[in-house]
């Protein structure tokens, strides 16, 4: 059945070559919104986490374990479906609700990240900010939350890449994506293996060329250090 | 200027300070000494409440820093404190780690804030570092920053905590020397040190502390010639020979 694989991936690439290139963009689209407003969310539940008033705590906390304890994929579902009914007034339409539950996903993670990354600051520097007289507030915002930023953003890059795979499973839903794409293609041509191909190469350049452009800016700040 | 009235501090089930009434007056100069692990650090890091203690109380000024309510803020800002390991904020500049304080509490104005910060760089030998990062600092110039960043708000008392334990034998002298300037020009001190040279040189008293209370205190001839307690001499007998 291989015999005409290159024949058909070459017919595959003719024909459908403008339909991947508009997946890969929903693709960079979804992920992108999905770690931009997963970034905004998870810093906030990650500054709940660490709050002193513990019904705060509690939430973020529970949320996070709830979030990252349960598939993406069951919480794709449920957000798909639960959405309009609950807010029915939004008129939202199924990209916005699966971005939602992405954003949901994504900043359960993200909240871990940056707690992470507060963590890894020397304590040092707290104590040494708190003896001057500043507030634990101003003490977050000058002095521990500049220095976390240089820990956290490789590891936001890193989420990117992750988020860029488990994009794919908002095809289920046919919000235009690289897998909803070819969905599309193996629809309409009987194929299976080349347009499954085709879409692999393409989330394997995208997530390596970020993977490599992340590498290369830890180490400019490394240099920094 | 400062009190202790009956302070423990335990961390668990380990009694790390045992019922310290202690009072240090305005313009003495306090080595305090011991083994490790007797409790020195953790008593000076309870005067400005970086350690929270367990029970007793600490006055600063006439006000008890333990009772509810208070504005620790307002008062650690007349405390400054060095630490051991620095601690200078590496992502701002010499200046900025100077200014930063005096400015976001509204003690000075930017200009002010900066004019001063020349001024107490000049004084220890900083002036032409202002505009480095700290990661350019030797050992010597950071702890040196460290202190000049503590004078720029203007502190009734200086609380050092071991500063020159982390320090290359080459750079301690330097670190000493503006210690040794500030005492001169009045600063009320409290000092945790292994430097004994230094201590008998510069306090006005010395304090021995061992498992967690002041085991004798006295004038620096007393302490270190005809100290009476045996586990002062036990120790000196180890650190001075």
């Amino acid at each position: 059945m291989f015999s005409n694989f290159y024949p058909n991936l070459v017919r595959v690439l003719e024909k459908y070559w403008g339909l991947f290139l508009e997946g890969a963009g929903y693709t960079l689209l979804l992920s992108f919104i999905t770690v931009l407003f997963g970034t905004v969310l998870g810093s906030i539940l990650a500054l709940m986490r660490r709050s002193k008033h513990a019904p705060l705590s509690l939430f973020a906390t529970g949320y996070v374990e709830v979030i990252r304890g349960t598939p993406l994929l069951l919480q794709l579902y449920l957000f798909y479906f639960m959405l309009p009914e609950v807010l029915p007034m939004l008129n939202l339409s199924k990209f916005a609700c699966v971005c939602i539950a992405l954003v949901i996903n994504s900043s359960a993670y993200v909240c871990e990240l940056v707690r992470a990354g507060i963590q890894a600051v020397d304590y040092g520097q707290s104590e040494a900010a708190r003896t001057l007289g500043l507030s634990a507030r101003q003490t977050m915002l000058r002095i521990v939350m500049p220095q976390a930023v240089k820990n956290i953003l490789p590891a936001l890059g890193n989420e990117f890449v992750t988020v860029i795979k488990e994009t794919s499973l908002a095809s289920t839903f046919f919000v235009g994506d690289l897998m909803t794409q070819y969905s599309t293609v193996r629809g309409s041509m009987y194929l299976v293996i080349e347009p499954l191909v085709v879409v692999g190469v393409i989330y394997f350049i995208l997530t390596f060329t970020l993977s490599k452009a992340v590498n290369a800016f830890e180490r400019r700040l490394k240099v920094s250090d | 200027m400062i009190e202790t009235l009956n302070l423990c501090k335990s961390f668990g089930s380990l009694e790390v300070l045992r019922d310290i009434t202690e009072r240090i007056n305005k313009g003495e100069v306090i080595s305090i000494i011991g083994p490790s692990g007797s409790g020195k650090s953790t008593f000076l890091r309870c005067l400005n409440l970086l350690e929270v203690p367990s029970s007793g109380s600490v006055f600063f000024d006439g006000v008890d820093l333990t009772a509810k309510g208070v504005d620790i803020d307002r008062h650690r800002q007349k405390m400054g404190m060095v630490f051991q390991h620095f601690n200078v904020f590496p992502h701002l500049t010499v200046l900025e780690n100077i200014t930063l304080a005096p400015v976001l509490l509204k003690k000075r104005s930017p200009q002010d804030a900066k004019d001063y910060a020349m001024q107490l760089l000049a004084r220890v030998g900083l002036s032409d570092k202002a505009q480095e990062h700290p990661r350019r600092l030797s050992g010597g110039q950071k702890q040196r920053l460290a202190i000049v960043r503590a004078l720029a708000m203007d502190p009734e008392v200086m609380l050092f905590d071991e500063p020159t334990s982390a320090l290359d034998p080459e750079m301690v002298g330097e670190v000493l020397a503006v210690i040794q300037d500030l005492v001169k020009n009045g600063m009320t001190t409290l000092i945790v040190t292994h430097e004994m040279g230094f201590a008998r040189e510069v306090s006005t008293r010395v304090l021995f502390m061992d498992e967690g209370r002041i085991a004798e205190q006295g004038p620096p001839e007393a302490i270190f010639n005809k100290p009476q307690n045996p586990r002062t001499r036990e120790f000196l007998g180890k650190v001075l020979r």
